[in-house]
């Protein structure tokens, strides 16, 4: 017991730092500071025009309200049914694909080529922002919902089948052996033993992406490739911005009821 | 030092945990609380410094009364009570000494506190505590890297560096093995001798109740069944506090243990 | 559990007929949906156009190699401006969505209508596209990097204080007692009690955002919010093939760094 030599003890103490590596750790400061700043700095800030732009602001703020539903009802209508439309038939088209695809990408099913070709696939549908995939679908089949339908396909596959080949690369391997060493065909293999322990996690996922499709499916109008979106961009343009408004609004509405009902549905499932 | 009167709660889904408790600690006396679980021993220490609201009764600390404090005196109140957890409620992400220094929040302004700047006498004290428990090479290591023994100690300095004069302990025991469980017990008591504090213990297990304290308060539902001296708890009390079990066997451990046996404390588990 | 007795000794099902009726139910539903959304989507479709895609995918294809290779002198600048509008985005992001987050989240909010607020911004900025805000910031603040950085900067307070909230929610509430039982105030409890336990949500949410956000600042030039997909769409629209396919390919080498960078950050946190 050292209390006698109480005296003795430090009075003073310093957090010991996060990063201990002094030399690190300023590199790592100065490094952000200089990049912060020159990022900053090199930000084209057109501040009169922004500064113009304040009462166009507060144009806009007070032509929001009140939304305007009246005149373009009929427009907004079947803006939003294309878009769902769109959305559900690309989800529903995209996890078709998606399924051979994520099959194919997992390590432990498929053989080595097949493996990289499909991870490739992934790969290259994941990169690209479902908008620039919507460019070229415009481009090649022209304006309208198939455009927008394509793109969200595509963009459905990176998302699904990556997330389908993670989850069969991670699934319990006894069970999977278990049903293997019964003599099953590869596809009674694959019904058995694979399907079972990722379903309910997929059934989840699909939800979740068509919520993110319908999001995306909202604004691939302002590009051509159909939706609520053109419909947006136009009222936009035309200063309509009660219009404008009405759809932001029911967009929000749909986006919360969708969340709502997959977040519901994911748990009924699990 | 601590005074009890008539203190009841009722939680909002409408059970009362306590139903007018009346107790009186002097100074200096280490008392320990026994019952069965949901006999509102944690509500009652939680009562005390009401991080439970207490529904009625009167809670007085020396001369304060505790109950209608407004929230600025209701803190320094708080700084003469350290409490001891179960979990231990280290912030595990944070370092040894930085959890130490947590018991002087009440002490110092927000700012000193952001930037870790405390007082020299209070490292120092943080130091000499740690180094009392045998805990001084861990000073810089993150909370979670130690273990649940090593934990409750530092638990225990952030209590005492508050500088109180209650100690509030709740199943300080719980998640730890039966040697640990005696060590820790025993550290809280010579550390209450030293220092001339009071203490409540919630603890389950009997017979580390009668070993280690001076006097043992049975609760049960609610409401005191027993107050009294460790060696009163014959099979009798027991069975009045914990209902019908064959009590033979834990108290003779007992008489055991006081000889001098520090084997196992298997049968005392069995009561809780 | 469905084991029938039948005649000839006892039959066994997966599922009990009601169950199985009503999985037949859902996906006759289910199929019906998929059926009419294509009917729409198909009646929208020019179809010549889709039936002519492959033979212009491979018009392109071919023109795009070799990409302009020398065309990466122009392109450093608006690298250099995505990378830019996603990080000071990600940071006015996070700025404004801690204290949202804490307004948002159960144990810290301070009023029941606080909460509503605060979940009333995360649900409204984060339903609607930043692209969709990048339209509206252009309006205001005039064209350019800036509109895109807000734009983003809005987008993400939804995304980023949705996961901090659930952080937030997440955390031992022993530790924060343990902080209030020593007689601390408020602001101190913030600070011992909860900040050390959600700070690696924190930051890991940051990172993830940052990552999330370079791919969407890639698209905000389309309608005229700065970054790289200014020079995209300039690009397709004068049919500037080979200067597309070398857009393409920076994008993607941007994308995979920035994956590979947010990676390795989270694994430094965590």
């Amino acid at each position: 017991m050292s209390d006698a030599a109480g005296t003795s003890y430090p009075t003073r103490w310093k957090k010991p730092p996060f990063i201990k590596n002094s030399l690190l750790r300023w590199s790592i400061i100065v490094g952000s500071a200089v990049y912060l700043a020159a990022a900053i700095g090199t930000m084209d800030v057109n501040w009169t025009r922004a500064w113009e732009g304040l009462p166009r602001g507060v144009d806009m703020m007070t032509k929001f309200f009140p939304p305007n539903f009246a005149d373009t009802r009929g427009v907004i209508f079947d803006g939003i049914l294309e878009s769902i439309w769109m959305a559900i038939i690309a989800t529903i088209g995209g996890i078709i694909l998606s399924i051979p695809i994520g099959l194919g990408a997992a390590r432990n099913l498929s053989p080595r080529w097949v493996y990289l070709l499909c991870r490739f696939i992934v790969a290259a549908s994941r990169t690209f922002p479902e908008i620039i995939l919507a460019i070229f679908a415009v481009k090649f089949f022209g304006f309208g919902p198939f455009a927008g339908f394509i793109a969200l396909s595509i963009g459905t596959i990176g998302f699904f089948a990556k997330l389908l080949a993670e989850d069969i690369e991670n699934m319990n391997k006894s069970q999977a052996e278990a049903v293997r060493a019964t003599g099953s065909s590869w596809f009674q293999w694959i019904n058995y033993a694979v399907q079972p322990q990722v379903m309910p996690r997929m059934i989840g996922l699909a939800m979740y992406r068509l919520d993110i499709n319908f999001r995306e499916s909202a604004v691939v109008g302002i590009i051509g490739a159909g939706g609520i979106g053109a419909h947006l961009l136009t009222s936009v343009q035309r200063y309509e911005y009660d219009t404008t408004s009405a759809i932001l609004l029911v967009i929000i509405v749909i986006v919360m009821t969708l969340e709502y009902t997959s977040s519901y549905l994911r748990k009924w499932v699990q | 030092m601590l005074r009890l009167e008539n203190v009841r709660k009722r939680y909002k889904t409408g059970d009362e945990a306590l139903k007018g408790v009346t107790l009186e600690i002097p100074d200096g006396q280490v008392i320990a609380l026994i019952g069965p679980s949901g006999a509102g021993k944690s509500t009652l220490i939680r009562c005390v410094n009401r991080l439970v609201e207490p529904t009625d009764g009167k809670i007085y600390l020396a001369d304060t009364e505790l109950t209608t404090l407004p929230p600025g005196a209701l803190r320094k109140a708080r700084r003469r009570m350290g409490m001891i957890f179960q979990e231990y409620a280290l912030v595990e992400r944070l370092t040894v000494m930085e959890n130490v220094m947590s018991g002087r929040l009440g002490y110092v302004g927000f700012w000193q506190s952001w930037f870790r700047k405390f007082p020299k006498e209070d490292v120092r004290e943080a130091y000499r505590l740690l180094d009392r428990v045998g805990l001084m090479p861990m000073a810089d290591k993150r909370a979670d890297e130690l273990s649940g023994g090593q934990r409750q100690r530092v638990g225990i300095c952030r209590a005492l560096i508050q500088n109180p004069d209650l100690l509030l302990v709740d199943e300080p025991t719980a998640s730890l093995d039966p040697k640990t469980s005696r060590q820790i017990m025993r550290l809280i008591n010579e550390l209450c001798a030293e220092r001339g504090l009071a203490a409540i213990i919630n603890i389950h297990d009997v017979l580390l109740a009668q070993m280690y304290s001076q006097r043992v308060v049975g609760l049960k539902l609610g409401e005191i069944v027993y107050d009294g001296p460790p060696d009163g708890l014959t099979p009798d009390v027991l069975t009045e506090i914990y209902g019908e079990e064959d009590w033979e066997a834990t108290i003779e451990k007992v008489d055991e243990e006081e000889n001098g046996d520090t084997n196992g404390t298997q049968n005392a588990e069995a009561v809780s | 559990m469905p084991m029938i007795e039948k005649a000839d000794g006892p039959v066994w099902k997966r599922r009990k007929s009601a169950t199985q009726w009503l999985i037949w139910f859902g996906w006759l539903i289910a199929l019906s949906i998929a059926a009419y959304a294509w009917k729409l989507i198909s009646d929208k479709t020019i179809w010549m156009f889709v039936v002519d895609a492959p033979r212009q995918m491979m018009d392109a294809a071919t023109r795009m190699v070799p990409p302009k290779w020398s065309y990466i002198d122009e392109l450093w600048g608006p690298i250099w401006e995505t990378i830019n509008i996603a990080t000071i985005g990600s940071i006015i992001a996070m700025i404004i969505a801690i204290p949202v987050a804490f307004a948002a989240a159960h144990n810290t909010t301070p009023h029941k209508l606080v909460r509503a607020f605060a979940l009333l911004i995360i649900v409204a900025t984060r339903s609607i596209n930043s692209l969709v805000w990048a339209l509206l910031l252009v309006v205001i603040v005039g064209p350019g990097a800036f509109a895109g950085t807000l734009a983003i900067g809005i987008r993400s307070i939804g995304g980023c204080a949705k996961l901090l909230y659930e952080g937030i929610e997440e955390i031992n509430h022993n530790q924060v007692e343990a902080i209030r039982a020593t007689g601390a105030s408020p602001a101190q409890e913030m600070i011992y009690g909860i900040l050390p336990q959600v700070m690696p949500t924190f930051a890991g949410v940051a990172v993830f955002r940052w990552d999330v956000n370079i791919r969407g600042s890639t698209i905000l030039g389309i309608v005229g919010a700065g970054g790289i997909g200014v020079q995209l769409n300039s690009s397709i629209n004068t049919i500037a093939w080979t200067q597309v396919s070398m857009i393409l390919l920076v994008i993607l080498v941007t994308v995979i760094l920035s994956e590979w960078v947010s990676a390795k950050v989270r694994h430094a946190i965590i």
